[in-house]
């Protein structure tokens, strides 16, 4: 009867927005008194996913079948249908991502189970099983009735409130799983993969430095990058940057690129047209360095910097460095 | 190759998003429709792989009637035919059972979408038709070129994007930069008009979630102006005011 939490590994680490899935995934538990059990799917240290204890997990099902180290939305979805009828499980949570999605969409089929993705807070088990969602990107939100038996719920992030206060010492205890997986699941071939690795991921970023065409060029990138070093942030850009190839295009953020939801969100010389808009109002502080008092991106920041930002960025990096 | 491509017909992206009937309701009042973004993408793609390769081309909308301008701008844009599922698409299952029946009655190559609504922005319905049909899918994919009876596919992936070869069929979420979006020509509009837009009735399928009661995000507050020669303040009030260094 448990709560059944898919998490994503990077390499063997259990991803940041995984960690709050599982606390959000253990809060409903406790909601529906039962108890939270993780599924690892990859290759991953004991030591390691015995953590999703101390975000409220029971217990973590561990597949370390080599196999599933590359992210397969098929086979993850086979796998986590099998621990779901192993456990009974009513209640399917995992994280919002593109393969998150891709997962949930596939077990939902099979379970014949409703499926809600873009869940903002913990449901309404009162009466019936209520959850909130953010639609039109960001802009409204619905309340939305889930009927099926089985439930499938992809949760945004913050969710759920973390701090590191509330966390406990308990570990969860680590159960070897063996799901049955099929060929059919993989007959696609990898050709190539290509991952910035040292790089701090837009989804995963607690700070996002972001730019637009105000910063020129390419060539011109340098103040802001320095700024993103010195706050430990992620660089993002807008629309018409990635599509004038200075920046890579998974950098790219608003309505038609990757949605964020930082604690802050530095925007340079980005003018604030609603489409990006929609892929950053899950941000927690906007900051917006523009030389025109006028762009619209005002009207969303909660702070403001009217100049250039060629000047106004090699201060804040200077400021930020002497924080340390 | 036989392509379909399922649109979604939403509030253009500047839309004002409000409520009525007491906040169960979205207000279409004075809103423009659009296809939407990640489709159009799907759409462009199609099209041009149907140029390529030839085959057929067909568009599918699980909706009311009030989207058959959009449809028509398919077909103006390229598609040979067009399916309405004459529903609401209130319900993502829903929604995917309507789509997965007339695929499985058609025999695609090819199943494309957009990478996600952005109405309801779930990214759900191709992976959803994708196990209903027993074949596999993938978003958001970001290049698609088809060789034979192998599809090579960009995804993107969490910091990067990596390459796949894959047999056909497939049903693909799409995202730029798969293709430009396509504008109708004057030909394209003129012979849309005679192209066949076939209503069909839904499959009973019945929906699994309800929407209840919608809210608007609350109010942002003002925001405070930091003059430029004094930026480096602002770094301070980030730490001690706002709290999020
Ligand atoms: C369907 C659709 C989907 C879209 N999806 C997205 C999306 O996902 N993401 C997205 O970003 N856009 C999207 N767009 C595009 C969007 O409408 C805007 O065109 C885009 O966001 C503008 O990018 P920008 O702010 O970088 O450029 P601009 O609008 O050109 O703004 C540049 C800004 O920089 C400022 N500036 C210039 N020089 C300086 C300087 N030296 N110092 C400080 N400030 C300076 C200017 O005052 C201006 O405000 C979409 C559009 C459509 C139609
Ligand atoms: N009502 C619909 N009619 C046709 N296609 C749809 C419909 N709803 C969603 N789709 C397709 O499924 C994709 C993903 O939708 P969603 O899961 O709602 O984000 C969309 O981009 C469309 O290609």
């Amino acid at each position: 009867m448990s709560v059944l939490i898919y998490i994503e590994l990077d390499n063997g680490s259990i991803k940041k927005t995984s960690l709050e899935t599982v606390a959000y995934g253990a809060k409903v538990a406790e909601l529906t008194s039962t108890t939270a059990v993780v599924l690892a799917l990859g290759s991953a240290e004991s030591t390691e996913l015995e953590k999703a204890g101390h975000y409220g997990a029971a217990k973590v099902l561990h597949a370390a079948d080599g196999k599933l180290d590359h992210e397969n939305n098929l086979a993850y979805a086979d796998a986590l249908v099998q621990a779901a009828q192993l456990e009974g499980s009513k209640i399917i949570i995992l994280p919002k991502s593109g393969l998150g999605d891709a997962v949930a969409a596939r077990a939902a089929a099979k379970l014949k189970a409703g499926i809600v993705s873009g869940v903002t807070a913990l449901p309404d088990t009162s009466s019936t099983f209520k959850v909130t969602r953010s639609i039109f990107t960001g802009k409204a939100f619905a309340v939305t009735e889930i009927t099926s038996d089985i439930k499938v719920l992809v949760v945004r992030k913050n969710a759920v409130e973390i701090d590191e206060s509330s966390l406990i010492s308990t570990s969860a205890t680590i159960e070897p799983f063996n799901p049955s997986l099929r060929d059919s699941d993989f007959q696609a071939t990898v050709v190539s993969v290509e991952k910035a690795d040292s790089e701090l991921s837009l989804t995963e970023a607690e700070i996002i430095v972001s730019g637009g065409r105000g910063m020129k060029g390419p060539e011109h990138w340098q103040p802001l990058v320095d700024l993103a070093k010195a706050l430990g942030a992620a660089t993002g850009c807008s629309k018409p940057v990635s599509d004038l190839d200075w920046r890579p295009h998974h950098e790219h953020i608003g309505q038609t690129g990757i949605k964020v939801a930082p604690n802050l969100y530095i925007a340079c010389g980005i003018s604030g047209a609603i489409q990006h808009l929609a892929g950053v109002n899950g941000s927690k502080c906007i900051v917006v360095i523009n030389k025109d008092p006028e762009a619209p991106f005002f009207k969303a920041a909660d702070y403001g910097i009217v100049g250039d930002v060629f000047e106004v960025l090699p201060k804040l990096t200077a400021a930020a460095k002497s924080l340390k | 190759m036989k392509i379909l491509v399922c649109i979604t017909n939403v509030p253009d992206t500047t839309a004002k998003i409000t409520f009525t009937d007491n906040d169960t309701k979205f207000n279409k009042n004075g809103v423009q429709y659009i296809i939407g973004p990640y489709d159009d993408y799907a759409l462009a793609r199609g099209v041009e792989l149907r140029e390529a390769t030839g085959g057929s081309l067909t568009v599918l909308h699980v909706g009311e009637a009030d989207a058959d301008p959009q449809i028509r701008k398919a077909l103006a844009i390229g598609a040979d035919d067009a399916i309405r599922v004459n529903a609401a698409p209130i319900d993502s299952y829903f929604t995917a059972a309507q789509i997965a029946h007339i695929a499985s009655q058609n025999q695609y190559d090819l199943i494309l979408m957009g990478r996600e609504s952005i109405d309801y922005n779930s990214g759900v319905v191709h992976g959803l038709v994708g196990e209903m049909l027993g074949i596999a899918s993938y978003s958001p994919v970001m290049k698609l070129d088809i060789e034979g009876n192998t599809a090579t596919i960009t995804r993107e992936i969490d910091g990067g994007k990596e390459i796949l070869k894959a047999p056909l069929p497939l049903v693909l979420g799409c995202q730029e930069p798969i293709s430009e979006w396509k504008i109708p020509n004057m030909r394209g509009i003129m012979t849309a008009r005679t192209k066949p837009l076939n209503v069909v009735e839904p499959v009973g399928q019945a929906t699994l979630t309800a929407p209840e009661k919608y809210m608007s995000p609350p109010p942002k507050g003002a925001c405070k102006m930091i003059p430029a020669s004094e930026a480096e303040t602002l770094i301070r009030l980030l730490q001690t005011e706002a709290k999020v260094l």
